[in-house]
């Protein structure tokens, strides 16, 4: 889903916040779909699901243009549908299909397509933060006014090549919007157990680079956020940091029982659903047809996948060198 | 003299592998496990579990729940050891191991011989290696880039008694260890791709321990010689069990030790049979198998009645559709057939 052209700052019209709402619809539908699939023994591998976190990856997207890229995790299925891989070409990838987005060899945790300016998806934690610096460079040498964005988590932080990637991207004054989903943990491991600094944006300060913290449940502040940080990029201002405070609404990934989390916790974040909070702008009428018109798209996309065909084993040995 | 009866129980590797560290615990205060996700509470254990309960014993001031930082936790393994500790350092999957290359090829490797032999580095990292339906960087054996580096030894156990064994040993060890299991073996869910077998296996309650360097012959035969590890290894059993329908009797080998190599169970057993297959799950280019073919080549051509046969995954990065993944992976079929080709 990529916007009309939008200028920085533009004030949430009726559009955009329909525009918004149906994309974090499709993601959360999409996952819920997703994970029925996984236990119904349809989608094979495992999951790492984006439910709670929409608002960021439906936020960021919307203010990037097709020819922009981005970098995702292992945790990639709302950026790959916001960033505009088919719902159809999302889910035949998780099954496994010819007909996926990455023609079955990525699977769930590398979703992307350079199409739609994602590269797929990086499931090594951090990856995507020293390889971003290269989609920067590119665009710099070419004089493009293209930016790329790069998603990651907090845990992510805490890796060499976030540093590495920051530092470079400062010193370049890369055309790069640096994206932190902080959902508070990095698998089992809470934030505040692995970093003294609790706010990711600190850490941007160290390398001269501007950050700002923002809630990352409400798409249209995470949206205003980012159409600074792209406008300045495209104007050869150099990288901006975003942390966006986010919660994931599942398990880390589809084993997991997230003991080490309350009860009391999750309830708070499910009340500051980013589906809820953007809703209230919505009348029931507008919501219920985003609702028809979402399920339409996903039992297409369903349906698609299930009637694709298997890749040939020999494909298998297909594509490695160009 | 006086029988003595082993007193042992069925254990998955998981566990084999959880009793192995707590009791090296216990023995020596010098030891103790750094890794993601090892001891949080609530939380799972290592990737797989392996480290469940080890925290409520142990406290977390050695069972250290590392920042998502593979660099770190290898680096602070080196440091630590070159200090007389006894650092286990856990990588969730060993596709991760390329995060720390430098900690462990140029430091852990090479800090003694550098040292004039003045310095030792006893530290242990395990990896969980294999394809399980997760993709290209989720899937990998990497244990070949390791069995290449001078100064690292790596070992790769198959079973809970071998596993439990050979860790205790990497961790009294005086040198970097890299103890690679399969993820698929962990536990009992492996069992239909490990070719129906049990992967449980009795384990003595009281201490013991496996040599490092050791190889172990699972099953003896006079007609081929099979060496394999991990799901290739039990589908080398499974093939072995077919061929033996047809009067075909394999030997088949679990070398457990990759490097340093026992060459003398693989060589006599070639001496025996006149032929040699070898079957892994890291992709064939470069892969440990060649460098077992190659000693065998120089050392036992005499007694070879039949080219030496790799059989390893295809030289390509994992896929993650299902039909894809089995199309790559050693399966029980070709060994069959390969063995087979052996005999003309
Ligand atoms: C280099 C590397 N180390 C460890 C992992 C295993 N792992 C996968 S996701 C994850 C947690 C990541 O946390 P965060 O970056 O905060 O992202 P989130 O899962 O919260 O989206 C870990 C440890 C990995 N994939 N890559």
């Amino acid at each position: 889903m990529t916007a009309p052209e939008q200028t920085p700052g533009d004030p949430a019209d009726a559009a955009m916040v329909d525009r918004l709402y149906r994309g974090m619809l499709l993601i959360r539908r999409f996952e819920e779909r997703v994970y029925r699939l996984f236990l119904e023994g349809e989608i094979p591998g495992t999951l790492h699901q984006y439910h709670g976190q929409e608002a960021v990856a439906t936020g960021v997207c919307d203010v990037l243009r097709l020819d922009d890229w981005i970098t995702s995790t292992h945790r990639p299925h709302g950026h790959a549908l916001a960033k505009g891989v088919s719902a159809r070409a999302a889910m035949a990838e998780l099954d496994g299909k010819r007909t996926g987005c990455c023609a079955g060899k990525g699977g769930s945790m590398h979703l992307g397509d350079p199409a739609v300016g994602m590269l797929p998806a990086i499931a090594i934690v951090g990856g995507g933060n020293t390889v971003v610096t290269g989609l920067g460079l590119a665009m710099k040498l070419r004089k493009s006014d293209q930016v790329a964005a790069c998603f990651f988590g907090e845990g992510a932080t805490n890796e060499g090549a976030f540093h590495e990637g920051l530092n470079f991207a400062a010193v370049e004054q890369l055309p790069i919007v640096l994206i932190c989903e902080n959902n508070l943990y990095g698998a089992s491991t809470p934030f505040h157990r692995v970093s003294l600094v609790p706010d990711v944006a600190e850490r941007a300060k160290a390398y001269g680079v501007p950050s700002q913290i923002v809630d990352g449940m409400d798409v249209l502040a995470v949206r205003a956020a980012t159409a600074d940080a792209v406008a300045s990029a495209r104007a050869g201002a150099g990288p901006t940091l975003i942390e966006c405070k986010t919660y994931r609404f599942t398990g880390h990934s589809r084993s997991d029982a997230r003991d080490y989390r309350t009860d009391e916790e999750e309830a708070e974040w499910a009340a500051r659903d980013p589906l809820l909070v953007l809703g209230a702008r919505l009348d029931q009428a507008a919501s219920e047809l985003f609702e028809a018109s979402v399920k339409a798209e996903l039992d297409d996309a369903v349906e698609f996948a299930r009637s694709s065909p298997w890749p040939e084993p020999a494909e298998a040995l297909e594509g490695v060198y160009a | 003299m006086p029988e003595t009866v082993i007193e042992t129980r069925r254990l998955t590797i998981a566990e084999a592998l959880r009793e192995a560290i707590a009791e090296e615990m216990r023995r020596d205060e010098n030891v103790f496990l750094l890794g993601e996700d090892v001891g949080v509470e609530g939380g799972f254990g290592g990737a797989f579990g392996v480290y469940l309960g080890l925290v409520e014993e142990f406290g977390h001031e050695r069972i250290i729940d590392t920042p998502i930082s593979e660099k770190a936790i290898a680096g602070a393994a080196v440091g630590a050891a070159v200090l007389g500790m006894r650092p286990v350092a856990d990588m969730q999957y060993s596709d991760f191991l390329f995060e720390c290359m430098d900690e462990l090829v140029n430091q852990a490797a090479k800090l003694r011989y550098m040292s004039g032999g003045k310095l030792s580095v006893p530290m242990v990292m395990r990896a969980p290696v294999g394809a399980t339906l997760r993709g290209a960087q989720h899937g990998q054996c990497p244990e070949s880039y390791f069995v290449h580096v001078p100064g690292l030894k790596v070992v790769a156990p198959s079973d809970a008694y071998h596993a439990k064994g050979i860790l205790k040993s990497a961790i009294r060890d005086d040198n970097p260890v890299l103890v690679f299991e399969h993820k698929l073996l962990y536990g009992s869910k492996g069992r239909e791709a490990a070719g129906g077998y049990d992967l449980t296996a009795e384990v003595p309650t009281d201490d013991y321990t496996v040599p490092i360097g050791k190889a172990i012959i699972k099953r003896p035969g006079t007609d081929a010689t099979v060496v394999a590890t991990h799901v290739s290894l039990y589908r080398a059993l499974a093939a072995a069990d077919q061929l033996a329908s047809e009067d075909i009797e394999c030997e088949v080998i679990d070398p457990l030790t990759l490097n340093p190599l026992d060459e003398q169970t693989i060589f006599g057993s070639v001496q025996k049979t006149g032929r040699l297959a070898i079957v892994h799950e890291d992709t064939l280019t470069g892969g440990w198998g060649a460098e077992v073919a190659a000693r065998v080549a120089d050392d036992c051509l005499a007694y070879l009645e039949a080219p030496i046969k790799r059989i390893a995954t295809r030289d390509v990065p994992a896929p993650a559709a299902p039909v894809l993944e089995q199309a790559i992976v050693p399966q029980v079929e070709t060994i069959v057939a390969t063995v087979k080709e052996m005999l003309g």
